[in-house]
């Protein structure tokens, strides 16, 4: 027998007793928290990220690679690693090559360029493909355009996030995008930049990812 | 100023020694206020998070009820869950004890030749042993997670299940960083220290072979290993090298991702006091053909290690409903006093008192459950409402009870004494007969004098016991 059949057969024969109504997860978040509107989550998400040391730009289709393109001058960052298979990473690609950043597209497999990827990129811009206002948290599904790294190496990430997609909590996101029949590879949860306290409690950012997290949140107005 | 290094050597044999260990830290000032400061600080933060008691108390019942679900089917999500995986792209495999899964684990290593394994955080692999087991096998093991490197550096074991270097003062860090980070200028700067940490790891994480992590949750009907951490070191672990290992215990599984969003909020309120950690990163395949990033190839072990056998009885189960948050210590007033290394378990605190006699036996284990007031605050804050306390006294029982067939653990009767039994057995048999116990105390209140000065551990703190010249009944005779 093997190691897995073993396994196996000894908890099968402690089958006989154990909890078998299932718990209804549902009815508890149904009472959890009431109907918000639009606004009322996006406050509450960006309090809650802020408090997480996030920074939050509310702009608007036509403004924000201008909030962009500030929010890198004040950082004195002349470099953004962006996704050009992506609309947004094309607009920035032609809107920052006037403004003396240099956009460098994420458009090879790591392997080939993962020397400058740890060492020569201050900063990377992603979308966010939705938000969850109880805990201020970026929804992030990389993929072949916006792959895993975008988020994790660059110690400065930018996010764009579109306001009508933030939800209450992190069920009503799973259940209402249908996340059992559909996760990538890879699915995070991002609430803040990096940060540890691992040496005496004391709170320190930029532990082994972004040191900051900015959030360009769109909306209508602003 | 630096607290004095323990003399006594940890070494992952428990019980003996446990006395030993304690009394140390007890004396030792500077490590008993890091852990009391510590564990306040863990204390008040988790308080706040839970300002409204009728949903914290609803979702430990949530939490509880889908912890016994899930156990209730644990073969067959466990099943499912590899089935899933196994589509997904993920190798699965299984071990029953620490040694076979550093078989598997090293076995992987070998077939890359894997020169460096970088580690996000994993409890488990330190319950196996595996930066030994690499070591002898020629690997470098590095801890990447900020606590665990700076034990890890100072060659000692993780105090603590969350915040392993809990027991270090920032200027013991700032001295051990200056004499093992080459290059460096000394500083006792919090926020240069971890920059420091930060520029060594990177540069592991650029090169490492292998990348090993952990399993929070691991969701059967989606094949997805979940992973709760802020620095982002277990994101790198599992991203930038080639091959990716998980670990986890074969308790950790759950059926379907609803199940998740629960335990989560629990976990992270319990632990650290955030709402939710800063990443949460859900694995649940390498990386596809098309994509530009993340292992090309994916493994997780199933460790069992004594679970099977708390599995197999319905009391002992409740211990495998944990999740590891950690608040269990951060209120038990005796981890708080004697700290994580004086246990000499992997798991120390209330939890690590009912999950290690599973793993290592009650032979070497037999006392760790008297390490109790039994005040009840590790069940209390507990998420998932283990009964920790009666655990404890379930343990007591195993242990110190004659041995006898069909045991329920492995090792039930190391702590019985033959002596120690019939004293007690004299002792209830005199209680329960007046004759005899009228006896017994005129006899003691005459012959009290020949009671011995020394009477094992109680007189090493106490005065020895000596019968009243008068008992209660002569003196309320004498009262008339």
């Amino acid at each position: 027998m093997s190691a897995r059949e073993r396994i196996l057969a000894k908890l099968r024969a402690s089958e006989k007793f154990g909890e078998r109504v299932e718990p209804d997860v549902a009815s508890w978040f149904a009472g959890h928290r009431r109907v918000e509107s639009g606004a009322e989550k996006a406050a509450r998400f960006r309090h809650c990220i802020e408090l997480a040391h996030a920074e939050v730009y509310n702009v608007n289709r036509g403004s924000w690679l201008q909030k962009l393109w500030e929010v890198l001058a004040a950082k004195e960052i002349t470099r953004l690693l962006v996704s050009p298979g992506t609309e947004h990473g094309q607009r920035a690609m032609s809107g920052l090559a006037d403004n003396d950043i240099e956009c460098r597209g994420y458009d090879q497999a790591i392997e080939q360029w993962k020397d400058e990827m740890f060492h020569q990129t201050p900063a990377s811009l992603t979308t966010a493909r939705a938000a969850i206002a109880e805990t201020g948290t970026l929804v992030l599904w990389p993929d072949a355009d916006e792959p895993r790294l975008m988020s994790l190496v660059p110690p400065v990430h930018i996010v764009l996030l579109d306001a009508s997609k933030i939800y209450n909590t992190f069920y009503e996101a799973m259940q209402q995008e249908g996340w059992k029949d559909s996760l990538p590879t890879n699915a995070l949860l991002i609430s803040g930049p990096s940060k540890t306290a691992d040496i005496q409690v004391t709170l320190a950012y930029g532990a082994h990812g972004p040191k900051e997290l900015i959030v360009l949140l769109l909306g209508e107005e602003a | 100023m630096n607290a004095p290094l323990p003399e006594h050597a940890l070494q992952f044999m428990p019980s003996a020694g446990f006395r030993a260990r304690s009394k140390e830290v007890v004396e030792n000032p500077f490590l008993r206020k890091s852990f009391r400061g510590a564990m306040d600080f863990l204390i008040d933060k988790r308080i706040t998070q839970f300002p409204d008691k009728e949903e914290l108390e609803s979702l430990r019942t949530l939490g509880e009820h889908i912890r016994q679900y899930n156990l209730g089917k644990l073969p067959d999500i466990l099943e499912q869950l590899e089935t899933r995986l196994t589509e997904n792209g993920v190798h699965v495999h299984w071990a029953e004890t620490p040694d076979e899964a550093n078989a598997i684990i090293l076995g992987i290593c070998q077939k890359h030749s894997a020169k460096l394994m970088i580690k996000g955080k994993s409890m488990v692999s330190e319950e196996i042993e595996l930066n030994h087991a690499a070591e002898a096998a020629g690997i470098d093991a590095m801890e990447s997670d900020m606590g665990e490197y700076i034990v890890q550096l100072a060659g000692e074991k993780p105090s603590h299940i969350i915040m392993p270097a809990i027991h270090k003062t920032k200027e013991e860090i700032a001295k051990l960083f200056y004499e093992k980070v080459p290059g460096i200028d000394y500083t006792d700067n919090v926020d240069a220290l971890i920059q420091i940490g930060r520029n060594v790891l990177r540069e592991k994480f650029l090169v490492a072979d292998i990348g090993l992590s952990g399993v929070n949750f691991a969701v059967a009907e989606t094949g997805t290993l979940c992973l709760v951490e802020n620095e982002g070191n277990g994101r790198m672990s599992t991203t930038v090298p080639p091959v990716h290992i998980a670990i986890t215990g074969i308790e950790k599984i759950v059926e379907k991702l609803e199940h998740v969003p629960p335990l989560l909020s629990l976990l992270t309120r319990s632990a650290t006091g955030q709402n939710i950690s800063t990443y949460f990163n859900m694995i649940s395949g390498p990386r596809k053909s098309h994509e530009k990033d993340g292992p090309t190839e994916v493994h997780l072990v199933l460790l069992d290690n004594g679970r099977s056998q708390a599995y197999a009885d319905e009391q002992l189960r409740k211990t495998l409903q944990c999740i590891r948050c950690g608040a269990c210590m951060n209120h038990c007033p005796v981890y708080t006093r004697i700290g994580g290394h004086a246990y000499g378990t992997t798991y120390p605190g209330p939890i690590g008192k009912i999950i290690s006699p599973h793993m290592l036996g009650l032979e070497a284990t037999a006392t760790m459950a008297t390490a109790s007031s039994l005040c009840g605050a590790c069940g209390e804050v507990c998420p998932v409402k283990i009964p920790i306390p009666d655990l404890l006294m379930r343990l007591r029982e195993e242990s110190f009870t004659a041995p006898h067939a069909n045991p329920a653990m492995r090792g039930q009767g190391a702590g019985y004494s033959a002596l120690v039994t019939g004293i007690w057995r004299g002792w209830a048999f005199v209680y329960r007969s007046p004759f005899w116990y009228r006896t017994v105390t005129w006899l003691g209140s005459r012959f009290g004098w020949l009671m011995p000065s020394k009477q094992g551990p109680w007189t090493t703190v106490r005065v020895p016991l000596k019968p009243a010249p008068k008992r209660l009944r002569d003196m309320l005779k004498e009262r008339g």
